[in-house]
């Protein structure tokens, strides 16, 4: 089972565990020093990693179809997660069910590999469906809102995270690492990216971005995270891509920067909604959406930029 | 063999359904009480509105949870009654005019002297999706000479869209689930209505989830 994994994608996963165990190692350590402090909420959030790693590793281990069934039902948790904060109508019960029949589909046409239904079932197809189906329902007030609410729910939690289970379907161009090292470094840049981001912040922060919709976010974090994410990459980049150096740093860039504006657009949503955490199924983190808000910025930026460069 | 049966149908079929299909935002799950008697009194808007409150104990106790429901709906039908009686063990409530009030209560009071959590829903019957009706005095009655009987309240929301009343389609929601404190001794049954107004009102606060006609 794990022997099938490609040599640099099982070291890469061993790094990881390693570096949870070293991070789970230092917490009690923490909280001896500086008792005063309540450190639950990390204590939880490190808990939560090792499920969510957990699970993540287990589903690339055992087959690709399984693991493109398991970013689906991401998808599922997402969307519900999405549909259920913003302010859908009574009415709308009906288009939500074919939005959630869109997850099979859409993981079925990544699962045979179609990469011309998989690119616009969602932008076309769905886009063209959605309103059809609603004018059958027939409820007019509220109706430019909603479906404008519906498709864009979709394209997030559908279209944009599918991106990363095409990864795994693309044709192997480093042996090393196939499919699954691309998931890998897309996933581990990322999250990442968001801890080095809030890390520098944390240290250094000084001067706010964009203090309405996050008063927490500075060009200190930020720029800390971008130099942090490209370094890195260089690095890593050829070991888990086809990517060169020169590419993975490029690649670095647009994963740190398009990871802040998904962290920003999510934030947004939430602030316009009235609430700090999109669910409370990750605890420590919150919902789901605010674990892969990120995430559905960086996984398409990403894809089609190694598409167009090797594929 | 009906608590083999109880635990059965929650652990394999509550449970998934609730965690996966649903998913519930749960805030505060350790005001809950552990042991009865106590009354839950909750908001009502779906038919999962009982088996979700019923869902939040462990399976330890899922055998003590007795939810009250109108004996005309629940008990209308043989596979209906059976299933409601056996499997959720309800305390079927005769709604008619008639009735005197101990005699309406009897069963009640049964429960509570063995022990029991009676689920119950003040606001009587499930109204429109996600809209909010007064209080009713029953509760008030019921627990009017039982010092020993606390109540808790607990609001949902979401479970109206998930499977609002008449609708067969179930269509998955995330569902908010706040518990509260447990209510204060009320001297008669007019502040009894607005105490626990009140408190529904002030935990719809702490709802994640939102609806068109919230």
């Amino acid at each position: 089972m794990l022997t099938a994994l490609p040599t640099n994608s099982f070291r890469a996963m061993l790094g990881v565990v390693a570096l949870l165990i070293v991070v789970t190692l230092i917490l009690p350590i923490l909280s001896k020093i500086n008792h005063q402090k309540d450190y639950t909420e990390l204590r939880q959030r490190i808990t939560s990693w090792w499920w969510m790693i957990g699970m993540l590793f287990v589903f690339l281990s055992i087959g690709k179809n399984m693991a493109i069934a398991f970013f689906g039902f991401i998808s599922f948790l997402a969307l519900k997660e999405f549909v259920s904060i913003v302010p859908t109508r009574q009415a709308d019960r009906n288009v939500v069910f074919w939005a959630y029949l869109s997850i099979p589909m859409q993981y079925y046409w990544v699962a045979t590999g179609w990469y011309g239904m998989f690119i616009i079932f969602i932008p076309v197809y769905m886009f063209l469906f959605i309103p059809m189906r609603m004018v059958l329902k027939g409820e007019t007030a509220g109706f430019i809102k909603s479906a404008g609410i519906l498709h864009w729910s979709v394209m997030l939690t559908v279209f944009s995270v599918s991106h990363i289970a095409y990864l795994l379907v693309l044709p192997v161009k480093n042996a090393l690492a196939g499919g699954v090292g691309l998931v890998l470094f897309l996933l581990f840049m990322t999250q990442f990216n968001d801890v080095s981001q809030y890390t520098w912040g944390k240290l250094f922060g000084k001067h706010k971005i964009i203090p309405k919709v996050s008063p927490k976010k500075t060009w200190e974090g930020f720029l800390g995270g971008l130099f942090t994410i490209t370094l890195v990459a260089v690095f890593v980049a050829p070991l888990l891509t086809p990517l060169s150096r020169l590419e993975g740093f490029i690649a670095g860039i647009i994963i740190s920067v398009s990871g802040f504006i998904g962290d920003v657009v999510i934030s947004s949503v939430k602030r316009d909604l009235h609430i700090k955490d999109s669910g409370t199924l990750i605890p420590g983190h919150g919902g789901i959406l605010d674990r892969i808000d990120s995430l559905m910025y960086t996984a398409p930026l990403f894809f089609h930029y190694v598409y167009y460069l090797h594929y | 063999m009906q608590r083999l049966l109880k635990i059965l149908f929650f652990l394999l079929v509550v449970r998934p359904l609730v965690l996966i299909v649903l998913g519930l935002n749960i805030r505060n799950i350790n005001k809950l009480p552990r042991k009865g008697p106590a009354v839950i009194a909750a908001n009502h808007n779906s038919h999962l509105d009982t088996i979700v409150l019923m869902s939040l104990f462990p399976l330890s106790i899922i055998h003590k949870l007795r939810p009250v429901a109108a004996a005309d709906y629940f008990l209308s039908n043989k596979w209906l009654a059976w299933f409601s009686l056996n499997v959720i063990g309800i305390i079927p409530l005769n709604r008619a005019d008639h009735v005197k009030r101990e005699q309406l209560f009897s069963d009640c009071h049964k429960a509570l002297d063995n022990g029991d959590i009676l689920i119950l829903f003040p606001e009587g019957t499930r109204g429109e999706p996600e809209q909010y009706g007064k209080p009713k005095k029953g509760l008030y009655y019921l627990v009017e000479d039982r010092p020993d009987t606390l109540i808790t309240p607990i609001v949902m929301h979401g479970l109206g869209r998930a499977l609002p009343r008449g609708e067969a389609l179930l269509v998955p929601f995330n569902c908010d689930v706040v518990v509260g404190d447990v209510l204060p001794i009320a001297d008669d049954p007019e502040q009894f209505v607005e105490i626990v107004t009140n408190t529904f009102m002030q935990l719809r606060q702490q709802f994640i989830t939102s609806c068109e006609s919230d």
